[in-house]
């Protein structure tokens, strides 16, 4: 059996969701980071298989979505760069990562 | 150099000499002065120059804003007899007040910016003599306001100058205030403030088609009068003006500033003559002013106040004079010769407040006349000019001017007329009484006994002055300036009153201050000036009190409730009802996040 488009998203879909339920139900603040990045990641691979199945008139592939997942790569590095630097500053500063101790906004 | 160009040149020397004064003058005194007096110097020689020339025809102006149809502002200067004489006037006594000032300034704060300052007043002096329109003259008007407000507060470290100039800014705005609504009056029914338009036989008939309108604007315009030729009510600022340096008294009461006043109306004399109702507004307010500020004249003790109260009443007699004689020339003629005695007396009082080393109370002074023998002439001069000795066509130079608008008020308004002979009378009293006790009688301070005579720079113009005081009504001078008539049927019984008021009022003073130590008569009516200053003082206060404390409630019950408490408790209470979204979770926030995010792409696609 060859895998279809279907299959790439769900594969995604689940991707994105592990993600998503990471994000939400999770207390240390890198594993919240990480699974942040596992919902880029479902996002780039749904744009690849989109790029793969939907191909021009001429048989190739749609490119627009490939370079779109360049961006979304260069920007996550970025997001990592800056959002772990903060998790070093919030470390110091607090001495936790757990996000329930950060809650100092709370009235 | 030709006629029309020398009107300019006299107007705008002393706004540059004030100019290069205010930028470099404070690093040279003699600069600063010599700057001044040359420029006066120069306009006064021009002056007489142009003084010889016929008058202008051509209109000579430019506008200064030019919308045609809508509206233009022209700026132009008016060459006739009435702004040459003027002219003459001014940039004759400027020239002796700025040469006497060199002396008087000597040692005194502020030397580049005194000269600076004098510079300016008479360019605005000049400004008001040569505007052809209303619309300049008032521009000017105001500057004379300004300049004056500069020169009387010089001392303005001293509560008193500051208080004073204040005031006097103030009070003239009052009067200004009036002139211009007659002003745009006038505009407003003519389409025009250029003097010569408004003058022609047309626009005269446009404006007596609606009597009551053109006499309401023309007490307006006079309104502006009061207040700079200090007229009852407004007459309060002039005496408190002597704060400032008494040359600046000088010019201000003898050439500059408040004869704008009466120069104004005979300005507009052409339309005033055919406005019978206003010229009576105009001789009551002038015949009670001369008689009121006699009356204060006689019991004040500062030397320059009496002085200043006598001003005061001798533009009562101009504008008397404005409101009663068959031209202008007769009020001009007043104008005329009491700058010169009045400059002069002012002078004089200046260089005995320098003798006396700035002692300004009469009562501290005494028998000076043989420690300043010239200052003494030279005051007996003026004295006998202002109350205007003579007999029978032969007298002092007061003695021309100011009968021939009594006897113009005998004929015309018999009331007014005696007022004004008795107000000759007080006169009379006030002055002697003034040279009696610093002249004469005993000397009351030990400064009066080691006073000295002023050096020869305030000398020099005191007797240049005194010149034109004795003898510059005499026919012959009068009528190179000036074509007074005298009225038909004048009361013989008018030349012996008068004659009787003098020798009255010099002979009571005599009696009663030969020997006096101190003050024998006391009217606190009169020292008090009427009370009129306290009443205005109570006024302001209590109109202004009443201001404030209206405002004060206003702001804390008012503004203060819809601008400030009912907006601080809005937000208060939707921040405290906002406070409890903060949950500090920050699951929770990416919660709300997602749920927001899903929301808008629901509300986006199900729409």
């Amino acid at each position: 059996m060859t895998p279809t488009l279907a299959h790439y998203l769900i594969v995604s879909g689940l991707l994105f969701t592990i993600g998503l339920a990471g994000v939400m139900l999770r207390r240390n603040i890198i594993i919240i980071f990480m699974c942040l990045e596992l919902m880029l990641n479902a996002a780039n691979l749904s744009l690849v298989a989109f790029s793969r199945y939907n191909l021009t008139m001429e048989g190739l592939p749609n490119y627009n979505g490939q370079i779109l997942v360049f961006f979304i790569i260069t920007v996550a590095a970025a997001e990592v760069a800056v959002g772990l630097a903060i998790i070093v500053a919030l470390f110091r500063a607090r001495q936790t990562t757990h996000v329930e101790d950060l809650d100092s906004m709370k009235f | 150099m030709n006629a029309a160009t020398v009107p300019w040149i006299i107007l705008f020397t002393p706004l540059v000499a004030a100019a290069v004064i205010l930028f470099f003058g404070r690093y040279s005194k003699p600069f600063s002065a010599g700057l001044a007096i040359g420029a006066t110097l120069l306009c006064g020689i021009l002056s007489w120059w142009l003084f010889t020339q016929p008058d202008a025809t051509e209109p000579n102006q430019f506008f200064w804003i030019n919308l045609p149809d809508i509206f233009s502002v022209p700026i132009g200067v008016t060459v006739d007899h009435l702004s040459k004489v003027m002219l003459v006037v001014v940039n004759t006594i400027a020239p002796l007040v700025f040469i006497y000032s060199l002396g008087y300034m000597k040692h005194e704060e502020g030397y580049w910016r005194y000269f600076a300052g004098l510079s300016l007043f008479l360019f605005s002096m000049l400004g008001i003599v040569l505007a052809d329109n209303f619309l300049m003259m008032f521009i000017f008007w105001e500057l004379v306001g300004l300049s004056s407000y500069i020169l009387v507060g010089h001392y303005y470290p001293k509560d008193s100058a500051a208080d004073a100039s204040k005031q006097a800014f103030l009070v003239n705005r009052i009067g200004d205030f009036g002139f211009m609504l007659g002003i745009l009056m006038l505009w407003l029914a003519t389409g025009t403030a250029v003097f010569s338009q408004l003058f022609t036989s047309e626009t005269l008939a446009l404006l007596q088609s609606n009597g009551l309108y053109l006499t309401i604007a023309c007490v307006l315009i006079f309104c502006g009068t009061v207040g700079k030729s200090a007229q009852l009510p407004l007459h309060v600022w002039l005496p408190n003006s002597m704060e400032g340096p008494t040359p600046v008294s000088a010019l201000l009461h003898a050439a500059t500033m408040v004869a704008a006043g009466v120069y104004m109306l005979a300005r507009f004399f052409p339309v005033l003559e055919h406005v019978p109702a206003a010229r009576d507004v105009i001789a009551w307010v002038g015949g009670i002013t001369c008689l009121v500020a006699a009356l204060m004249a006689t019991q004040q003790d500062d030397i320059k106040r009496i002085l200043a109260y006598s001003t005061i009443s001798q533009l009562g007699y101009m504008v008397l004079g404005v409101g009663v004689a068959e031209s202008w020339d007769v009020p001009m003629f007043h104008l005329f010769t009491h700058a010169f005695f009045k400059c002069l007396l002012f002078l004089c009082a200046g260089s005995v407040i320098v003798g006396m080393h700035h002692e300004q109370n009469i009562w501290k002074m005494g028998a000076l006349k043989n420690k300043m023998p010239f200052t003494f002439l030279c005051t007996i001069a003026g004295t006998l000019a202002l109350t205007g000795f003579g007999f029978h066509g032969i007298g002092f130079s007061g003695f021309y001017s100011k009968d021939t608008i009594i006897m113009w008020a005998v004929v015309k308004a018999p009331v007014l007329g005696w007022i004004a002979a008795v107000t000759a009378g007080l006169t009379a009293f006030y002055m002697f009484r003034l040279l009696i006790v610093v002249f004469l009688s005993v000397p009351r301070s030990e400064e009066a006994k080691k006073a000295q005579e002023s050096p020869l720079v305030m000398v020099v113009p005191l007797l240049l002055l005194a010149i034109p005081a004795v003898i510059g009504g005499w026919p012959f001078i009068e009528h190179i300036f000036f074509h007074t008539t005298e009225p038909e049927n004048v009361p013989s019984i008018v030349h012996y009153a008068l004659l009787a008021m003098f020798l009255g009022g010099a002979g009571l003073a005599w009696v009663l201050y030969r020997r006096a130590a101190k003050d024998p008569v006391s009217i606190p009516l009169f020292a008090n000036r009427l009370y009129i200053d306290n009443l205005y003082t109570w006024i302001v206060k209590v109109f202004q009190d009443g201001v404030a404390w209206l405002a004060g409630w206003s702001d804390r019950w008012i503004v203060d409730l819809f601008v400030a408490q009912v907006p601080s408790k809005l937000t208060w209470a939707c921040g405290y009802v906002l406070r409890f979204l903060q949950l500090g979770n920050i699951q929770a926030y990416a919660f709300f996040f997602g749920a927001g995010v899903v929301g808008l792409i629901y509300l986006l696609i199900a729409r």
